[in-house]
Order: C-alpha cells, then structure tokens, then sequence
C-alpha cells in the first residue's frame, strides 16, 4: 500500500489499482474532487465508472493505491464505517425498502440507533419527524409519505434513494446514473435536486446522457480502461480529440 | 370495553388475548393433568418456534440447529436437577457416592469440574440461557463477519446439530450418553412430578411463552425489527446507510437460541428427562416445521403451528408410527407451496376477508330487511286508513 499525500480535497485517490484475476479494472488512478463540487465521470462501458464508486464506498477492496477522505485513509475501513464518516452512495437500479412506506425509509436512514441496541432504544423525535418531512418535501414525495414504497414509480424510487441518503447528511454523496429511467420532466426535476444539494457538499455522478450531463457538471472526469482520459470543463473534454476517439473511434 | 378493543387493535395483540385465553383457561378446564402436561410440552417447542419467526421470517435467515440451543437449554436445566437427584444418601449404592448414576456406571469416580457450578440453581438458570447464547454469537459472529448466509448457513447449523449430537452420545460419562438425563426428582426440594408441580410449572411455561411474545413484539415494533425487514429486502442498502449488518443477525440469531433454551429448560422440567433426541438433525427440521405451518412471519402463529404439528405428531405416532415422518414432509412441502405464510397467512388472506364480506352483506341484508318492512307498514297504514276515508 502506497501513503497518499495530504491535500486539502474532500476526497483524494491515488495509484488506485484493483485487479479481478490479473484483469486491472482500475489502474493506477489519480482523482481528486474539491470541497463543493458537482463531479461527473463519463466513459464507455466497461471503464471502471462503477468500480471506482465501489472503492470508495469499500464494496470492492483495492489491491493497491490510497483513497482519502477529509485525509483519512478508507481504503482499510469496513463499508459501515466508511458511510459514517460521511461518504454516500446510492446504486444503479433504485435500492429501497419496498415494503416499507416511504416515511419509514426515510426515517431508517436516521443517522441514530446505528448499534443494535441503539436500534431496540430509538425512539423517534419530533426534530426526526420534521426531517423526514424536509427530505421529503425535497425530494418531491411529501404527498406519497405514507405509501409503500414499492408503488413508488421508477423515478420515484431513485429520489427516494438519493432522499434516504440526505437523511445521513453526507460530506460526499455519490450517485450512480441518477436519471436512468426517468422522463424529460423527471430528469428535469432532478438537475434541480442536484443543484440545491451538491451547494454545501461535494457530488460524483456517473451519467450517461451528455445532455444532463452538461447541464449539472461543474467539471467532467472521462475514464477508459480503468484510467483516466481527460479531465475538464464540458465543453473542453468534448472536443478533446483522444475522448472522441474512445466515442466514436470503436 | 371499547379503548380496550381499540387498544389490541392497534397494537396488534388481539390474537396474542385469545391464545393466552386458550392456554390459560381453556386448557386448563378442558384438559387432565396428563394431557396438559402433553400440551406443555408443545408449548416448549413454541418457544424455538418464536425464535424463528424473529430469526427467519424476521432476519431471513434459516437456521436448522435450533435443536442445539433447546437441548443446551435443556441439559444445563437437567445437570442442576441430576446433581440434586444425586445425593450421597440416594446414591449409596454406587462405588462413588453422590455422583450421577450415569457417571458412576462409566467408572468416573469424581465430579467433572464444569459439573461443580451447576449445583448451584442460581448459576444453571444463567447457564440455560448464556451457554446457547455463547454459543449461537461465536457460531453467527464468524459466519455473518465473513457474509456467509442463506443455504451456507443452514448447512453449518446443520452441522453443528451433528457435533454437538454426536458428541453427547459419544461422552457417555459427562452426559448420559444416549440415554439422557433421567430419573430428575426435585427442583430445590420441590417435587416435580407431582400432578401439582406439572400445573404450576405449566402455568410458568405459558407466563414466559406470552412475555416472550410480548419482548418479540416489542422488538418488532422497534427500529431493529424495520431493519431487519429492510436487510432481509436490500441488505446492502441497509450497510450502506451506515449500519453493521452482520451484527444485527448475529443478534437476531442469539435472540432465537435464547428462547430455543427457555423452552428446552422447560421441556426439561415438565418432561423430566433431556437426551440427545430433542438435539440433532431431525428434531431441529421438526422446529423449522413448526414456524412455517403457523406462519413464519407471526409470533402468535408459530405457537399455533407448533401445538398442531405436536398434536399431529402424538396421534399419528400412535395410530401410523412409520408413517409420520411422510407425513410430516408432505405437511412442509405442502404448506410452503400453498401457504407460504401458514395458517397466519391463511387467517389473514382468506378467513379475514371473507368475515369482511360476510359482514358487510349482512349488514345489506338488515337494511334491505328494515326498507321492505317500513314499506309494508306504508301500505297497511294506507289500507286501513285508505279504505275508509
């Protein structure tokens, strides 16, 4: 294991490596995302995007390289850890609890009663129950509160997910492909979303749709082959001849 | 009568009332003291029967070793019970006085040292339920750590029913071997086997049947029970929202081997005698049994899966004794293919909306009944009054 530097980054990866049997997802990474940011990582499939998120969240264990936080090493911390220092992630197909109502996922997320007899002492508040509401309220479900969740349409469903992470108040939150299927309005909807909560927290998306992507990034990470490409302005990194080579090229 | 009828509605604990009717009282009148002592004995394996709802319906996860837990239950009751019925006096026919009869049968001529603590009471009641629970957190800690789960788990379970079976029968000098632990006589000088004792000690077992169901329930309501619900549906949604998931089985898991225990403690004392039977592999599936035909998803089911299989158990054993264990797996498929929730299930889908319907079409049928009458009365009022104007 590599000592990554001290920086003043909310999140630093370098040399990350992860190899499945000889086949290196992630090579020898470099990434740093500032205090504040809206970060978008965009590449073909196959590039590591979501490998990269497992890294992080430690879904996935490196073989090598460092990732810090705030800089403090995660790469040995167990997932639970990791989330309570303040690192988010939600999943690529919408991960809720269908068969509770919406107020229960959301008041499940609580960053209280973690412990198992924490859990068999919470009691809710009124200060939770007026959090809930807030999340709710911004996350466009405060009519659905009390539904199951699994009536939730698909849109739904992943603002729900991003809303259960807001719950947890995180310094890093990272989403993987947010929008996917979701209508125009829909996707409209959640630009919104990510401009009022990426204001006082740092942001990763990976997205597929460039169109949404020029739209919410602040600066665009371009991964192949498990490394990155370019790095950028939207429209910098489009006209980048070697991103448009992996685009178009194959 | 009515905030009270409002107050089990709401807290769901109408049907835990008439089941603690049922064995209270009903029970009790209906019964001689042979048959309730039978039904006591059910109501022990109710105890594992609870334990399961919380861990595999609740937890999702299969265990087929709770016969481990309600047999260490059951023999840390016994070895207190043995030792007591073990006095120099009783025992002075042996080459070593005061030692279970067993042990001097196997030529052991002292008392094995972690024999020694369980003359006390105190110490044995600890013991029924820190071993198993011991026991279940080493167990589940170094499976869920390592995310081991589902059919993995099960077969572990499974083995470590084997081992610990084998290993009873194996040590015949330290636990009676095949036998068992028999002839028990007195708890503290209390006679057990006296028609008084089984009546008081059936009423303890029901007392500790319906606080456990109570401490499940509460546990249910509590956020640990919407999590475990929320595991068992996206477990990794629930550890990466910040929570230790294997912890949360384990803890599951501890829960149901202490009820398995309780209740083979009671076994122990309402029976009189603890072998290896109640241990293995096959009495463990036995208990799975139990919770999927009551329903594994409640706690007032299960009991009510576990007294019928029981009784099934005691009269076809009687009546077909090779047949039962047929019978018993064609019960198991059949209720998992049809009723994949148990009788619960069934009262709740089937039996709850039909009284709906039949309620409602009843009340249709009064109106109905009460128009037709005002209308006759209209008419004859007009006729008598019609006619002679």
């Amino acid at each position: 294991m590599t000592l990554g530097s001290n920086t003043d980054f909310v999140l630093a990866v370098e040399d990350l490596t992860v190899s499945f049997d000889g086949f290196k997802a992630i090579d020898k990474l470099n990434l740093y995302v500032d205090r504040g940011e809206l970060r978008v990582i965009i590449g073909p499939n196959g590039a590591g995007k979501t490998t990269l998120l497992d890294l992080i969240c430690g879904k996935t264990r490196a073989s090598n390289g460092s990732i810090k936080f705030k800089n403090e090493e995660m790469t040995q911390l167990p997932e639970h850890q990791i989330v309570r220092k303040g690192i988010g992630r939600k999943f690529q197909t919408p991960s809720i609890y269908e068969n509770l109502s919406v107020y229960q996922n959301l008041e499940v997320s609580y960053p209280k009663g973690r412990g198992v007899f924490g859990a068999l002492a919470f009691k809710s508040t009124a200060a939770i129950a007026q959090r809930v509401a807030a999340v709710a309220a911004e996350i466009g479900l405060a009519e659905q509160l009390h539904g199951e969740a699994g009536l939730l349409s698909h849109g739904q469903k992943q603002w729900l997910e991003i809303g259960m992470l807001l719950m947890q108040d995180p310094e890093l939150l990272m989403l993987d492909e947010p929008i996917a299927g979701m209508s125009v309005r829909e996707r409209e909807l959640t630009a919104e979303l990510l401009d009022r909560i990426s204001q006082n927290r740092s942001v990763i998306v990976i997205e597929h749709d460039m169109d949404f992507v020029k739209r919410i990034a602040h600066k665009v990470t371009v991964m192949h082959q498990g490394k990155i490409l370019a790095e950028g302005p939207m429209d910098k990194v489009q006209n980048d001849p070697k991103v448009i080579d992996v685009y178009l090229g194959h | 009568m009515s905030t009270l009828h409002n107050f089990l509605k709401r807290t769901g604990l109408l049907p835990l009332l008439l089941l603690s009717v049922l064995i209270l009282v009903v029970f009790p009148l209906a019964l001689d003291t042979f048959r309730l002592n039978l039904m006591g004995k059910y109501l022990c394996y109710a105890f594992v029967a609870v334990g399961l709802v919380m861990v595999w319906g609740y937890g999702g996860i299969l265990s087929l070793g709770q016969g481990v837990f309600f047999g260490l239950g059951g023999y840390a009751m016994a070895m207190f019970l043995k030792l007591e019925a073990s006095d120099p006096v009783s025992t002075k026919i042996q080459s070593t006085p005061g030692i279970p009869d067993f042990m001097d049968w196997n030529q052991l001529t002292a008392l094995p040292w972690f024999w020694v603590p369980f003359k006390s009471l105190p110490f044995a009641l600890l013991a029924v339920v820190a071993v198993p629970v011991v026991l279940a957190f080493l167990v589940s800690f170094a499976m869920f750590k390592r995310r081991v789960g589902g059919v993995y788990f099960a077969i572990i379970t499974q083995a470590v029913a084997l081992i610990l079976t084998v290993l009873i029968i194996g040590q015949q000098g330290y636990t009676g071997g095949v036998n068992g632990m028999t002839d028990l006589k007195t708890l503290w000088g209390w006679d057990i086997r006296t028609d008084g004792a089984k009546w008081i000690l059936y009423y303890v077992c029901c007392a500790l049947l319906i606080g456990s169901i109570l401490l499940c329930t509460w546990i249910q309501k509590s956020k640990l029970g919407t999590l475990l619900l929320a595991m068992r549906d996206k477990e990794d949604r629930v550890r990466f929202s910040g929570y230790d998931v294997a912890m949360f089985k384990v803890f599951a898991f501890c829960l149901a081997a202490a009820l398995a225990a309780v209740g083979g403690a009671l076994f122990t004392l309402q029976v009189g005698f603890m072998s290896p039977s109640f241990v293995g592999i096959v009495p463990s599936i036995e208990m799975v049994i139990y919770a999927a035909v009551g329903g594994r998803m409640s706690l007032v089911g299960a009991v009510f899966g576990a007294m019928l299989v029981n009784l099934g158990k005691t009269y076809f054993s009687e009546s077909a004794p090779d047949l039962w264990l047929f019978l018993m797996a064609a019960l198991f498929i059949g209720v998992v293919m049809a009723f994949p929730n148990g009788l619960a299930g069934l009262v709740d889908e089937k039996l709850k909306p039909w009284l709906a319907r039949r309620r409602t079409a009843l009340a249709q049928e009064r109106t109905r009944r009460l128009q037709r009458e005002a209308e006759a009365a209209t008419l004859i009022d007009n006729t008598l009054h019609g006619a002679t104007p």
